[in-house]
């Protein structure tokens, strides 16, 4: 009876109801769309691994390190493999066509990022030819790059245009693999920088260092950092994860803001639900009288009242989780340059599942209170 | 020998506050009503005849004095417990109906019965009864904005008898019919009192209801009164 009751009731003024579930649907649907935002903020960070370890020069990641690092890093008790890279900062066609570009050691950078799946044909061609890239399938459906291109980038942090051959495509082994990278050779940035700029040859600007046991990240990343101390270029070796969230952290202003509007949303459409159960309650005062005075509880009566909310509130976040997909996947075609992976992650559809419920329940406490406390000839007075 | 009194009044009384001030509403009231009985309380408006009700039928509390029931001291019960035996000792009919619009007639009849340890089955028998008592079996799927006036009260009348209370309480039971309506409900619930033996209180303004009782009290500005000389030859 009770099911029958709150059912019956969470339709029974029409027009306000369904507006109110709108109301309730949008709100989810924004809340869950900035949550999926602020995921995408820190994809980076949760694709991180924690058996990696990134050095890079203690002043500024702007400031190189040099090459024969490489070796005495190498030789530090924990380190398993080391990698090194710069970044290029190379523009396809026009600078609109941002993307991330990496001159990296293909053979251990490859090694170290498992979560890169490039076919092993394609993997072999692009370790052998100096001039290859590899391309990750995002990016390549965005400029409908295929096998065999040339590519062109001009480069702005080294000065020319440099050409390269598509050699390979990778797909992420996780979501939150980053698909829109573009790797090549280290070697062949190095050696047209020995003829043209040799004072910036065998310099790398990270070393990728992969740990043989995770759970020493700490004392190898400090041992590397004292063997390098007091010298012309002392390093700062930090986790990945550590090296990414450097990145998120400058923009941690913004995420605060849009955390902040996303619970103010929140907050909003509770008052709304607020408001519709307080008028539902108002208008059926008389029936709760009638309730009473039949011998029903106040458990009843709150429970009619919660369960009237919650279905409004549930109804309206189940719709508004259900196009968030959707509303995501648009988005993130729009927004790819920015955000690489822009998936709704499992947290965020909780957070808003948890949101509605939350909803439903502290809408439904006031007038709940004003049902149960309202005297029942008082209530009858109401009637007629 | 004396009747079998089921409701037993002594020098009850109850006022409200109206702001700083209290307005004393029934005074030294004490009045026993036997079982069976079909009561008809009468007097002008704000004379405490609905308060009255309403202290028979625990929905109210009275300042001082005693209101049994049926034996029991109801004066003494909590919310709690006066909430239960409202479930199982009184019916009530009220003026305006009061049915739930979301629930058809059956299932109004049948709301009272939820409280009780029946099973589905014994539920649906015992509001058909009730219906067929009212002589709306055929419209028990009908929601209440499908029914005239006298026929929800009908409804109302069923759900009052369904859980076969120790008293029914009936406030204004014809005020909003017409008629026509209001004799069928009359003579219902005649036929309750008459038939069945239900002991019957009904608060009336209209003397053809109160005529149907078969006795009367008068209430006059709180106190229990003889009625004028009209009123008793109206309803005579």
């Amino acid at each position: 009876m009770l099911l029958k009751l709150l059912f019956r009731n969470a339709f029974r003024h029409k027009l306000r109801n369904t507006l109110t579930v709108c109301g309730m649907c949008i709100a989810i649907l924004a809340f869950g769309m900035l949550r999926t935002v602020i995921s995408a903020w820190y994809a980076g960070v949760e694709a991180s691994s924690t058996s990696r370890l990134i050095t890079r020069n203690s002043i500024s990641l702007v400031f190189p390190l040099p090459l024969s690092y490489r070796d005495k890093i190498r030789g530090v008790e924990g380190v398993k493999t080391v990698s090194y890279g710069n970044w290029f900062g190379g523009i396809y066609i026009e600078e609109k066509n941002f993307f991330a570009n990496f001159a990296v050691d293909p053979k251990t950078y490859l090694e170290l990022y498992p979560e890169y799946i490039i076919p092993v044909e394609q993997k072999e061609i692009f370790l052998r030819d100096r001039k290859a890239c590899v391309v990750g399938a995002k990016l390549a459906k965005r400029f409908g790059w295929e096998i065999g291109d040339n590519i062109t980038l001009k480069g702005t942090i080294y000065p020319g245009n440099w050409e390269f051959v598509l050699r390979a495509i990778y797909t992420g082994r996780d979501k939150t693999t980053d698909q829109s990278q573009f790797f090549f050779h280290w070697d062949y940035l190095n050696e047209s920088l020995r003829k043209i700029a040799p004072s910036r040859a065998d310099k790398v600007g990270f070393y990728i260092v992969g740990l043989t046991n995770p759970d020493l990240a700490a004392r190898t990343a400090a041992d590397i950092d004292n063997m390098f101390k007091n010298s012309f270029a002392e390093t700062l070796t930090e986790t990945e994860k550590a090296f990414q969230m450097g990145f998120v952290s400058m923009s941690e202003a913004i995420i605060t803001a849009i955390k902040l509007v996303s619970l103010v949303i929140i907050v909003i459409i509770m008052a709304v639900v607020a408001n519709t159960m307080v008028m539902s309650v108002r208008e059926r005062m008389g029936e709760y009288a009638v309730f009473k005075t039949l011998g029903f509880g106040p458990f009843f009566l709150a429970g009619m009242i919660l369960g009237e909310s919650l279905v409004i509130a549930c109804l309206g976040g189940g719709i508004g989780i259900l196009l968030t997909f959707p509303l995501a996947k648009a988005f993130g075609q729009a927004v790819g340059d920015w955000f690489p992976v822009f998936n709704v992650a499992r947290e965020t559809i909780v957070m808003d599942a948890a949101a509605a419920v939350s909803v439903g329940i502290i809408a439904s406490v006031f007038p709940a209170w004003r049902a149960i406390h309202v005297g029942i000839a008082e209530g009858l007075r109401r009637v007629g | 020998m004396r009747e079998n009194i089921i409701v037993e009044i002594k020098e009850l009384s109850k006022s409200y506050r109206r702001g700083s001030q209290s307005v004393p509403v029934l005074e030294n009231i004490s009045l026993d009503i036997p079982e069976g009985e079909f009561l008809a309380l009468m007097g002008p408006s704000g004379s405490g005849k609905s308060t009255l009700l309403n202290l028979i039928a625990g929905l109210d509390q009275a300042d001082h004095g005693i209101v049994k029931v049926g034996g029991i001291d109801i004066t003494t019960l909590s919310e709690t417990e006066l909430a239960d035996w409202r479930a199982g000792h009184v019916g009530f009919i009220f003026q305006f109906y009061n049915l739930i619009p979301v629930l058809t007639a059956f299932e109004n009849v049948e709301l009272p019965l939820t409280l009780t340890g029946l099973s589905k089955k014994e539920r649906r028998e015992h509001a058909t009864t009730a219906l067929e008592l009212v002589k709306l079996e055929d419209r028990m799927d009908h929601y209440p904005r499908q029914l005239s006036g006298g026929q929800q009260q009908r409804v109302a009348i069923a759900r009052a008898v369904v859980t076969d209370p120790t008293i029914l309480v009936a406030d204004e039971p014809t005020g909003d019919l017409d008629r026509g309506s209001a004799e069928e409900v009359l003579k219902l619930m005649e036929r309750l009192s008459e038939n069945l033996g239900k002991t019957i209180i009904m608060v009336t303004h209209d003397p053809r209801a109160a005529k149907r009782a078969r006795s009367l009290k008068y209430l006059d500005k709180g106190v229990l009164a003889n009625a004028p000389e009209t009123t008793f030859s109206e309803c005579l």
